[in-house]
């Protein structure tokens, strides 16, 4: 175990790094000069030349790039080029949006692939199951913008039930009314990522209904349905696991075309903005931090699947 | 017929699948020369007209025919899925190429590479190239091609390493072919079947692509008719004209699923060895 959580953690440390690399390097590339687009068209020659100063875009590549990293270790993730606020401080605030989202939009999502995976395996080859298909064929193909736009037309304008977008100004001050306006943002991830999942619910159970266990099981007098779910859901379980790290890049990636739809004052939101307006050093920390996020979290997932998997556990010893 | 032709079009759902497609393609070419109205042509005395003729699916906010922007958009969504196409295929060829066939350090490295860049969302790569060069079509191409690139790349590798250990790419090395000559002709076509059902799925993830990125501001401008640029457009009247938000969706919708059932069907014509192998399904990432 340890062996492999070495390996593993080698592997992500090189994945942060050359991510970092690539960040970086993409955006030096920008054609025309930071300084000069933060000045303005109008400002004289050496007011840019002292921004370029400040901004330490005189100094070679390498060097501006160890100074970044060097940052980030120390938890200082930048200021922005335009406002001159932390990208710490923004991050830690706008995060209070993204989280919650993302976690309420992970439980939409197992809610709905777990039970309908099963169900649409065990009814394999009856209408039901047929149709359950379909049904998560079909939704998997939803534009996530789409099915959030679908959603607001019954459920805030025809319904009137939740609001059709916006974040409360007292945030989680008002704990009703945060946990309200995310609901609506949080059922649209969660409804197409679910139906992602379930797919490969449904081919994980049918994976495990012919495993030897479960036949052994079967045979020593359970009928097919116990057999699969006291042996087979088990084994189900850790393959949901192997694709939850995907899963949750989705949903990080969701967040941000749905914080937008919603108008949430999430971090999907700023760096949205934020490559609108070109502040390279903010879109430059944030990419890598919602990367590093992703990057994180399927090591953790990686970790956890090692941990739980018996047979992984058995190679080693 | 070719056999596989016959396999694919023997289901239900493959019949389905080259319906769309075939039905995309030809709405694209049409709309080149003619659609029933021109999109971008306002009429502001007939704005928000209800589906009926002339206007078969009504009119937008401006009096745009939402029938001819959606034809117009269905060459957006072409161009789109092709030229992502096009650059996943060359990424994911060299990648896998390298990969595969060349000395030790150079192929381990590439492996871990490739490792290293599947976890890279495609939406931070659209973001990055647009941060840099602005929004434009482009962005979805090379976001999509370069991002689907690398999975194709990392799935065709071992299949490339297989393929060249057997008994028909030696022999024909043996009998004096080049490295070239033998990629083409016996290592590229063993691997088609896989990387074709691959090219199929990045296609439905590059429609996808171009609607959310477009929605985002970072892809079709909006003198450009696009279901992306379309959706964002209508959604701003959304609680007034709810019922015209339909349409782009729909036309994406099925788009994809027609993409996706013939990445399915494709593999199911091509791959004889799926009912022996684990039955995996496709988890691509939400994009849009």
């Amino acid at each position: 175990m340890i062996r492999y959580a070495l390996t593993r953690g080698a592997l992500l440390i090189a994945g942060l790094l050359v991510s970092s690399a690539i960040i970086f390097l993409t955006l030096r590339v920008f054609p025309g000069d930071v300084a000069q687009l933060i000045a303005g068209t109008q400002a004289d020659p050496q007011t840019v030349e002292a921004l370029r100063e400040s901004l330490g875009l005189d100094k070679p590549l390498l060097a501006q790039y160890t100074d970044w990293i060097g940052g980030i270790l120390r938890g200082d993730l930048g200021t922005s080029q335009l406002s001159g606020a932390s990208v710490g401080a923004e991050l830690a605030e706008k995060s209070r949006v993204t989280v919650p989202l993302g976690l309420m939009a992970l439980t939409v999502a197992l809610l709905i692939a777990v039970p309908f995976g099963v169900a649409s395996a065990l009814l394999r080859g009856r209408a039901g199951g047929t149709a359950l298909s379909i049904g998560a064929q079909t939704l998997a193909a939803v534009p996530v913008i789409w099915a959030g736009m679908m959603l607001v037309v019954v459920f805030a304008h025809w319904l009137g039930w939740l609001p059709a977008q916006g974040f409360p100004r007292t945030g989680w001050a008002t704990p009703a009314r945060a946990v309200e306006s995310l609901l609506l943002p949080a059922l649209t991830i969660g409804i197409v990522e679910g139906a992602m999942l379930m797919r490969f619910v449904r081919s994980a159970t049918i994976q495990a209904a012919g495993e030897d266990f479960v036949r052994t099981a079967a045979a020593k007098g359970l009928t097919r349905r116990q057999a699969l779910v006291r042996h087979g859901i088990p084994a189900v379980g850790l393959s949901i696991v192997t694709v939850l790290g995907v899963q949750i890049a989705g949903i990080v990636v969701g967040s941000v075309v749905i914080e937008q739809l919603f108008t949430l004052p999430g971090i999907g939101r700023m760096l949205v903005t934020d490559v609108g307006t070109r502040d390279l050093v903010k879109v430059q920390s944030e990419l890598l931090v919602l990367t590093g996020v992703v990057l994180i979290i399927g090591f953790l997932v990686d970790l956890a699947h090692h941990a739980i998997d018996p047979r992984q556990r058995a190679e080693e010893s | 017929m070719p056999r596989w032709l016959h396999t694919l079009l023997s289901s239900w759902t493959g019949r389905f699948a080259v319906l769309v497609v075939v039905g995309i393609a030809l709405t694209a070419v049409v709309s080149v020369f003619w659609t029933p109205f021109d999109p971008m042509l306002s009429d502001v005395r007939g704005r928000w007209a209800a589906p009926s003729w002339p206007h078969l699916l009504g009119t937008d906010g401006t009096g745009r025919d939402i029938l001819s922007l959606l034809m117009a958009g269905a060459r957006t969504t072409a161009f789109v899925a092709v030229g992502a196409g096009l650059v996943a295929t060359l990424v994911g060829i060299s990648l896998a190429a390298l990969g595969a066939l060349t000395v030790r350090w150079v192929r381990e490295s590439i492996a871990v590479l490739v490792d290293i860049l599947i976890a890279f969302p495609v939406l931070m790569i659209a973001m990055m190239i647009s941060a840099v060069w602005g929004g434009s079509l482009w962005v979805v191409v090379f976001a999509v091609g370069i991002g689907f690139g690398v999975s194709i790349a990392r799935v065709t590798r071992p299949e490339l390493r297989r393929v060249q250990q057997s008994d028909f790419v030696l022999a024909g090395r043996a009998s004096g072919l080049t490295a070239g000559q033998n990629l083409a002709r016996h290592l590229l076509p063993n691997v088609a079947p896989v990387f074709i059902v691959q090219l199929s799925w990045s296609m439905a993830v590059a429609v996808l692509a171009e609607a959310g990125l477009s929605y985002l501001g970072f892809g079709a401008s909006l003198t450009e008719a696009s279901w992306g640029t379309l959706l964002a457009d209508l959604q701003r009247y959304i609680g007034v004209h709810p019922l015209t938000v339909v349409w782009p969706g729909l036309a994406i919708t099925v788009t994809v699923l027609g993409l996706n059932l013939l990445g399915d069907a494709l593999r199911e014509a091509t791959d004889p060895t799926l009912s022996r192998r684990s039955a995996q399904v496709h988890v691509p990432e939400v994009i849009a």
